[in-house]
């Protein structure tokens, strides 16, 4: 298990190959569909700050509010990321974004993105809600809360062991690939 | 306890509490896996979040799903009075972080943000022969539900005939086509014959059979059988990482089809398999 801590620089990420188990601390931010729409459409700069060197989440989580007005995660797995297979090369360069985490890997595009810009996709286990929850130690800040709704806005949260594993790296390596072509293969014996 | 507050224990329990019979065979799974891989790994993690969720109440998966009720009810009830009652769970468990807000209007794009929308929750209601109430609830998440397909036979692309020969090749597709993408290892609810719709509504209460359990009918149980056997060939394996354990069970039934169509449809539920049921008897509850 590698252990890594946000900002990440090039020369880290760069290091990590398909198959390696991560565990990542720092401050990240959530985005699903309506935030990639927003951050290619408008490339907005309130979110800069938190993505430069950072990591984005495909999440949509369920959150609570206190009396005092702090949120915090109750259950937050990742959302299927090829959702955002069109921004996400585009978002990954334009605000130098080192890692993405969601589930069920992304295309052609992102892997290329991820090997022009220095980023890799970090696979996070779909279902595991309550346990990344966990993992998640304080929300920073929210953006466009009434705008997007909970499940799609941006969420800035401090992250202490995040489990992950990396599954797309930035040398063109795609787990998602190799294990797609053996299964076709594979069927092709039993049909 | 009233029906009510009832149905939100019910609720609840499907949403942070794996039944038995899933999670036992996750922890199969789990150990069948070698140790160092990344599938051993997604297993572990798999099995920790359900201990977690249990212990703190929390949902599992922070899908948590459409809500699908199916509700068995003595003659003389009436339907209303349920679905009062299943509006108000649904609200009330959305508001304790049961559940997250999943209903969307598909024409203004708005969250209600309390689950209730038109056909939310969804509620099929049948009226049996027993002076006690059956409601059986599943969570049905949006991942798993968008790798859900349906076939109509002869299938040219794989050389899929009108026979179950031609049923086991669309079945094998649809699981490659899916990969990891619905939070696999999953569980498949198969519907033979019917038209469009009833062999999707066939293929979904499946899903209240309990892992292991095979059709009655022994053609079809072996059929079952074989097919969990060829899909757990692919070696996709848990959340695709590539793994020896793609599927968790196979579930298919049959119904009458029209003598021009054959259609295969093909529901794939996630790892994280949540449904319950209750039975109500004279003000009495009991979960299952």
């Amino acid at each position: 298990m590698t252990k890594l801590n946000i900002p990440i620089s090039d020369e880290e990420i760069r290091k990590l190959k398909v198959g390696d188990e991560v565990s990542l601390s720092g401050t990240i931010v959530t985005a699903r569909d309506e935030a990639h729409k927003l951050m290619i459409e408008e490339k907005p700069d309130f979110i800069r700050e938190y993505l430069k060197e950072s990591v984005i989440y495909h999440c949509g989580p369920v959150v609570k509010q206190d009396e005092n007005g702090e949120w915090s995660f109750v259950s937050a797995g990742p959302t299927t990321s090829a959702r955002e297979e069109p921004y996400q090369a585009d978002v990954v360069c334009e605000y130098n974004v080192r890692g993405v985490i969601g589930k069920g890997g992304m295309g052609a595009k992102t892997a290329e993105g991820l090997k022009k810009c220095g980023a890799v996709y970090f696979h996070a286990v779909g279902g595991a809600g309550t346990l990344i929850a966990n993992s998640v130690k304080k929300v920073r800040e929210v953006f466009k809360l009434e705008e997007f709704g909970s499940p799609e806005a941006f969420w800035v949260i401090e992250v202490e062991d995040f489990p992950v594993v990396v599954t797309m790296d930035s040398h063109g390596n795609s787990i998602h690939k190799t294990v797609l072509e053996r299964s076709k293969k594979i069927m092709e014996e039993l049909l | 306890m009233d029906l009510k507050d009832s149905i939100l224990e019910l609720i609840r329990r499907a949403a942070t509490d794996l039944s038995p019979d899933v999670v036992e065979s996750l922890s199969k799974a789990h150990e069948n896996e070698d140790e160092g891989t990344p599938a051993r790994g997604v297993f572990r993690t798999i099995l920790e979040n359900i201990n977690m969720a249990k212990d703190q109440s929390t949902p599992i998966c922070q899908d948590t799903g459409s809500l699908l009720f199916y509700i068995d009810f003595p003659k003389g009830d009436i339907e209303k009075k349920y679905k009062e009652a299943i509006e108000w769970a649904a609200v009330e468990a959305t508001k304790k972080q049961y559940l997250r807000p999943n209903a969307v209007d598909p024409v203004s794009s708005k969250n209600s943000g309390n689950n209730l929308g038109e056909n939310a929750p969804y509620i099929h209601f049948h009226q049996w022969d027993k002076d006690e109430v059956r409601i059986r609830v599943m969570l049905k998440g949006g991942g798993s539900e968008n790798v859900g397909t349906q076939y109509k036979l002869p299938y040219p692309p794989l050389k899929a005939g009108r026979d179950l020969a031609g049923v086991r090749k669309v079945i094998i597709d649809a699981v490659v086509n899916a990969q990891g993408l619905g939070c696999a290892p999953g569980t498949l609810g198969i519907g033979i014959g019917g038209d469009r719709v009833t062999s999707y509504a066939l293929s979904k209460v499946q899903f209240f059979r309990k892992i292991g359990e095979r059709n009655s009918d022994h053609e079809i149980a072996k059929l079952e059988e074989e097919i969990l056997d060829s899909v757990n060939k692919l070696q996709i394996g848990p959340m695709g990482f590539g793994g020896k354990t793609t599927v968790l069970d196979v579930f298919i039934s049959s119904q009458a089809r029209h003598p021009a169509t054959f259609f295969v449809a093909i529901s794939y539920m996630c790892w994280a398999f949540r449904r319950k049921s209750m039975v109500m008897k004279n003000g009495e509850v009991n979960y299952d």
